[in-house]
């Protein structure tokens, strides 16, 4: 302090005042700064390189990469596109949603309205739980669980009761028996997004002031209505925000669905055929395909339209929770 | 709000309709509510499920060769020749998760503390939280690819270091979440009484801020843990594996989420009954540690 003293009586007045630690603060100031920076850089970095490595690919085939169905690493006729890649990735991941979001619901509803308290607790921890088991566990669940569960019970019920209806007949029909397909992935893919839609739900929901809730329980109203009429209307941007936030999820995830998916690149004809996402191809042909070669670099492109895709749809869900994320 | 548009009860003397109303509202309501019990008991029956197959199909081929052994080849079902254990992997795992986090945490604190202290609503600070939270959801295999072109290539090939920095990077985010929540719960007034005594801001911070907010600090790492103790896809391209036990960070590492999947996918029952072993472990410890930081962290409310 007295050094601060000093100085401001003998400069011009310049009352800058200067704490004891004037550089310590400003080292630390930086450190973190610099720390911010990094994670900034580090995500310009993964677009950059997954761009660059993608570019011979995009040079050779130009925009008919992004829709053709071509997988040929054959050396000589290489010849790649990524519309099944894309195709299964996306289709999986609205399938997914489809089956999760109710569920989610549920357990939102359940876990903020319907539980007595006592249960709250317990069984919120366990749904967080269901978000922390590895994907990997998932994959091998899926495999050697949920796969046979699905070959026995799912497709062939599936298949003779809806196989007969006209015109959407022919998506329960498949000619492919070993149960590995979009339908056996996209389940494995909305029980592990469940917990995240679920969880971000009963947030959004515990947001909700109690005085509303009240005076619609005040007028009469069921618990349904009070969750159709008062709740979900006031929370719905922050609900669709948490739906986008599984989707965002859901499209990256790697190691359950290359389980279970059944990684054949063609198109899928129906639910129960199998197919591949963007993430399972490159987990699968990434390690052994050689360095520099073509095909590196159209898994490197496929990385780039996937990073492309999941960042939209997670800007999206920041966008729409930001009121939760201020409150 | 105009939300109070409950349906209209009709005429207050038609008794019979009023309570024919009444009943279907009642029924919906019932129905809605055994819809989320059902669906409740759906995502239980599912975490059971997954915790009763690993430990009935885990405990098979676990024993003292799981923690003594490394990968041998399959049996074929001969009982005289060694069978293998996860040693390998354990080793693996444990290196470069450790490494990762040792990495991974202090910049994460760092950014943290900025995002809580220097730039809560800076044009920066907003852009830096917002990278951050996308990292945090963005999907792994990406951060795989980006390790494999930038660490991987340049050395030449698969190495342990190459995984441990790809971890690190999934850490960041995680750390960063739990840092800065933790942090702007401190009320300011402890801030002020700290600077009020005259000391700089980063003595505040880092003997009072992050005193305050350590059990908060030490949740998220535990959480930056448990998520990287069973990433596998990140690994695949940049450790890709190995079959015997090493420490050596410049070659190919295994570790638990890479052994399990190569043995689920080799075919052979003993070899999946020995991945079955590893997904056990890696699941009991990854929910173990989150148990335990969810414990840390209500320890403290």
């Amino acid at each position: 302090m007295q050094n601060t003293v000093a100085t401001a009586g003998m400069t011009v007045p310049a009352p800058r005042r200067r704490s004891a630690g004037g550089l310590g603060d400003f080292i630390f100031a930086q450190l973190c700064r610099g720390a911010g920076l990094l994670v900034l850089l580090i995500l310009g970095a993964i677009i950059v390189t997954l761009f660059i490595g993608g570019l011979p690919v995009f040079r050779e085939f130009g925009l008919s990469f992004l829709w053709s169905t071509a997988w040929n690493p054959v050396e000589g006729r290489e010849e790649y596109g990524a519309l099944v890649a894309v195709f299964g990735t996306v289709t999986t991941s609205i399938l997914a949603i489809l089956f999760a979001v109710p569920l989610a619901f549920g357990v939102a509803f359940f876990l903020t309205e319907l539980a007595p308290p006592w249960l709250r607790q317990p069984v919120g921890t366990a749904i967080e739980l269901l978000a922390a088991v590895p994907s990997i566990i998932y994959g091998m669940w899926g495999l050697f669980v949920l796969v046979p569960f699905v070959q026995l019970h799912i497709q062939l019920a599936f298949g003779e009761t809806l196989g007969a209806l006209p015109l959407i007949g022919r998506l329960f029909e498949s000619s492919n028996f070993a149960g590995t397909s979009i339908f056996s992935a996209s389940l494995v893919l909305a029980i592990m997004i469940l917990p995240f839609i679920a969880a971000t739900m009963r947030d959004v929901f515990l947001q909700v002031p109690p005085v509303y809730k009240e005076s619609a329980y005040g007028l009469g109203a069921t618990r349904w209505e009070v969750m159709r009429n008062v709740v979900l209307p006031y929370t719905r941007i922050s609900v669709v925000g948490g739906i986008m936030l599984g989707l965002g999820r859901a499209l990256g995830e790697t190691m359950a669905v290359t389980f279970v998916i059944g990684n054949a690149n063609r198109m899928p004809g129906s639910l129960f055929d199998p197919t591949t996402t963007i993430a399972s191809v490159v987990a699968l042909e990434f390690p052994e395909s050689l360095m520099g070669s073509l095909k590196q670099s159209a898994l490197l492109a496929l990385g780039f339209l996937l990073f492309a895709i999941s960042f939209l749809v997670l800007a999206a869900s920041r966008w729409l929770l930001r009121s939760r994320l201020k409150a | 709000m105009s939300v109070t548009t409950m349906p209209a009860l009709g005429p207050r003397k038609d008794a019979r309709v009023a309570a024919a109303l009444g009943r279907r509202r009642k029924l919906v309501d019932h129905a809605v509510r055994w819809f989320c019990i059902a669906s409740t008991a759906v995502g239980l029956f599912f975490l059971a499920s997954i915790l009763f197959t690993l430990a009935w199909r885990g405990l098979e081929a676990m024993g003292p060769t799981t923690f003594t052994k490394a990968f041998e080849p399959t049996t074929y079902g001969d009982d005289t020749l060694p069978r293998g254990g996860l040693l390998h992997a354990i080793t693996g795992s444990l290196i470069q998760v450790t490494i990762a986090t040792l990495i991974g945490t202090p910049i994460g604190l760092l950014v943290g503390t900025y995002l809580a202290e220097y730039a809560r609503s800076s044009p920066l600070g907003n852009a830096v939280r917002f990278v951050s939270d996308v990292l945090l959801s963005a999907p792994s295999i990406l951060v795989g690819l980006f390790i494999y072109q930038l660490v991987v290539l340049p050395m030449g090939g698969f190495s342990g270091i190459a995984g441990a920095l790809a971890l690190a990077i999934i850490v960041i985010p995680v750390v960063v979440r739990t840092t800065e929540d933790m942090l702007q719960l401190i009320p300011n007034t402890l801030r002020e009484a700290v600077i009020g005594l005259g000391a700089p801001k980063w003595k505040m911070i880092v003997l009072v801020c992050y005193k305050a907010a350590m059990s908060g600090i030490v949740t998220g790492v535990l959480l930056a843990i448990a998520r990287i103790a069973g990433e596998t896809a990140p690994l695949l391209l940049t450790s890709f594996g190995n079959n015997v036990v090493t420490a050596d960070l410049s070659s190919a590492m295994s570790s638990l989420p890479i052994a399990i999947y190569q043995q689920a996918n080799s075919g052979f029952p003993d070899l999946i009954a020995i991945a079955w072993t590893g997904a056990l472990l890696t699941t009991l410890g990854v929910l173990a540690i989150n148990v335990i930081a969810r414990l840390l962290l209500r320890a403290r409310h």
